[in-house]
């Protein structure tokens, strides 16, 4: 029997009248890179929105690890091992990236109820924050302002966060997404490194990073998931290109 | 992040305190007592104001309705004086044990809101109190009560004289500065910073950032009823008017002219505010026209406080060197 980490049962979402999760069912196997793609205003970001718990869907049901998640709070979802990261960069940017990721650190390990001791001296949780930042390339601007480094940088940085709470599975809401050519693909090395390690979701336009990366794909339509298998069956399946092409060359 | 005091600043901030601890004896010696008074309730105003920053500055919630902690702190040392309990423990208890009801209660319920509608639930809240002590007609209502002796705290230094209570103040005014400084530094004021700034993201790492940033409002409100306990001891008298929500626009005022987020920001803040109103008051009986053009000018050019201004002394400096 197939492992499953995520299983997504009849998932609806409507906004108004227009259905942005139209009965979506999705398994995604432990320690596989599955990616969803399709045209923009898919709802993806929708989909993805409701599995890290930032809104509630109408109906149907998430289960993640073998127990129903779809009443958790956001941060509780965090702290059971389901990360997520932004499409837009969400990071706290007064602070350094040294800081973001301690914040990371400090999410997932315990409370922090801790009011007199300077979060500095905790050494602990300065060096997982650092070899997070090891893991995606910027120890070296550790101590730089995250408002102050590049976007590319702030995507790493993001990833860095999201590495840091120690998943059992990530979210990526479109990774490469600003990214230049030379940034995208210090990124998709960085993901590729953790495959195997970690479950991820993956959203993602850039299709030629989705088909270096992904194991399996799911194709998002008007909310609706008209296809899921593996990357070359999906390259050559009919609907798909049917959504793509009528989409890119309309 | 800027919040450490830069060189040329931070010898001010120490001279300042030095002058602080000998503001008794100096006044003293120019023969002004008049003086100590003044300073003693701007010191005990700069101890609300630094718990307001606490929440205001460092967490990003703009309360409107701090004034009505000050209140609960002075009527718990009325209230409890008015039947002959003086013992200045029990009044600390009370005040403290109060505010942190309140608080907990109200910002239980205020802390659902965001923005503008915080700004307002706050003052609401602290419209209620104000209005219940309008109505205690026991505790002389809106004639107000007054107290025939100060808190004792046997074996401590006495508050009955001017000079024994303007060094409580100091010390407790140290103790704020001090703790703002242990708890922004620690997991804790990490986590209520990060929320300041990107909530959303604080929650997907895992935090409940609704208990955090209540937790720190009602530490908040606890140091501002110390204010409170203060100010009932040093006017000897309780009434309403000390808590109207144009006192708690005062506090935010006074965090804005010293520094938002910054540490000793509040202090430098309510000392200006003080100071200037009463120059402007004894030059004009419209000085309430300039207070204002200047207060407005402040917000609008001064950016940072005056905290910001000496920072930037700081890194002229430092470009000279």
């Amino acid at each position: 029997m197939t492992d499953y980490l995520l299983s997504v049962s009849a998932l609806h979402k409507h906004f108004g009248g227009i259905a942005a999760t139209d009965n979506v069912n999705l398994e995604v196997e432990r320690g596989q890179v599955h990616a969803i793609i399709g045209p923009n205003g898919a709802g993806k970001t929708t989909l993805l929105a409701q599995l890290s718990g930032q809104i509630k869907p109408d109906s149907g049901n998430i289960e993640f690890g073998g127990r129903s998640i779809v009443n958790d709070s956001m941060a509780r979802r965090a702290r059971n091992g389901l990360a997520r990261s932004f499409q837009i960069t969400s990071v706290v940017m007064p602070m350094t990236l040294l800081e973001n990721v301690m914040l990371a650190v400090q999410g997932t390990g315990g409370h922090s109820f801790r009011f007199w001791k300077p979060v500095s001296q905790d050494t602990a949780l300065k060096d997982a924050a650092m070899a997070s930042l090891v893991e995606v390339g910027l120890d070296d601007r550790a101590a730089q302002i995250a408002a102050n480094v590049s976007h590319g940088e702030q995507r790493q940085l993001e990833v860095a966060m999201a590495l840091a709470m120690k998943p059992r599975m990530l979210l990526l809401d479109e990774p490469m997404a600003g990214m230049g050519k030379e940034e995208g693909s210090a990124m998709v090395e960085i993901l590729n490194r953790l495959k195997g390690d970690i479950t991820i979701l993956l959203v993602e336009h850039d299709m030629d990073a989705v088909f270096n990366m992904a194991d399996k794909l799911s194709v998002l339509v008007d909310g609706h998931i008209i296809a899921t298998d593996s990357v070359d069956n999906i390259r050559n399946n009919a609907d798909v290109q049917k959504a793509y092409l009528g989409d890119g060359h309309a | 992040m800027n919040w450490l005091p830069t060189r040329f600043s931070s010898r001010v901030y120490i001279l300042l305190l030095l002058v602080l601890a000998l503001a008794p004896f100096i006044f003293e010696l120019i023969d002004q007592p008049f003086y100590l008074d003044l300073l003693s309730r701007a010191l005990i105003l700069a101890i609300a104001v630094i718990s307001l920053n606490l929440i205001l500055g460092f967490g990003g919630m703009v309360s409107l309705g701090h004034a009505a902690y000050i209140g609960i702190g002075a009527y718990c040392v009325g209230i409890a004086s008015y039947y002959d309990f003086y013992n200045g423990w029990l009044h600390l208890a009370l005040a403290l044990s109060v505010s942190a009801v309140f608080a907990l209660l109200t910002g239980a319920i205020s802390l659902r809101t965001r923005g503008v509608y915080f700004i307002m639930i706050t003052m609401a809240f602290s419209q209620m109190v104000y209005f219940t002590f309008l109505s205690l007609e026991e505790y002389g209502a809106d004639d107000g009560l007054v107290i025939y002796s100060r808190s004792e705290f046997p074996g401590l230094i006495s508050m009955d004289s001017a000079t024994g209570l303007y060094y409580w103040i100091f010390a407790l005014l140290l103790a704020s500065l001090f703790f703002v400084q242990r708890l922004v530094h620690s997991h804790f004021g990490r986590v209520i910073v990060g929320s300041k700034f990107n909530e959303q993201r604080m929650q997907a790492l895992g935090f409940n950032t609704y208990r955090y940033r209540l937790t720190c409002y009602v530490i908040s409100a606890m140091m501002c009823s110390l204010a409170g306990m203060l100010l009932g001891n040093f006017t000897g008298f309780i009434s309403p008017d000390m808590i109207g929500w144009a006192r708690s626009g005062e506090l935010i005022f006074m965090v804005i002219i010293g520094g938002v987020g910054t540490f000793f920001g509040p202090l430098i803040g309510t000392l200006a505010y003080l100071v200037l109103e009463e120059a402007l008051s004894a030059i004009t009986i419209y000085w309430h026209l300039i207070f204002g053009i200047l207060l407005v000018a402040l917000v609008l050019f001064g950016k940072g406080g005056i905290h910001g201004w000496l920072s930037r002394l700081d890194r002229k400096q430092v470009d000279h060197d």
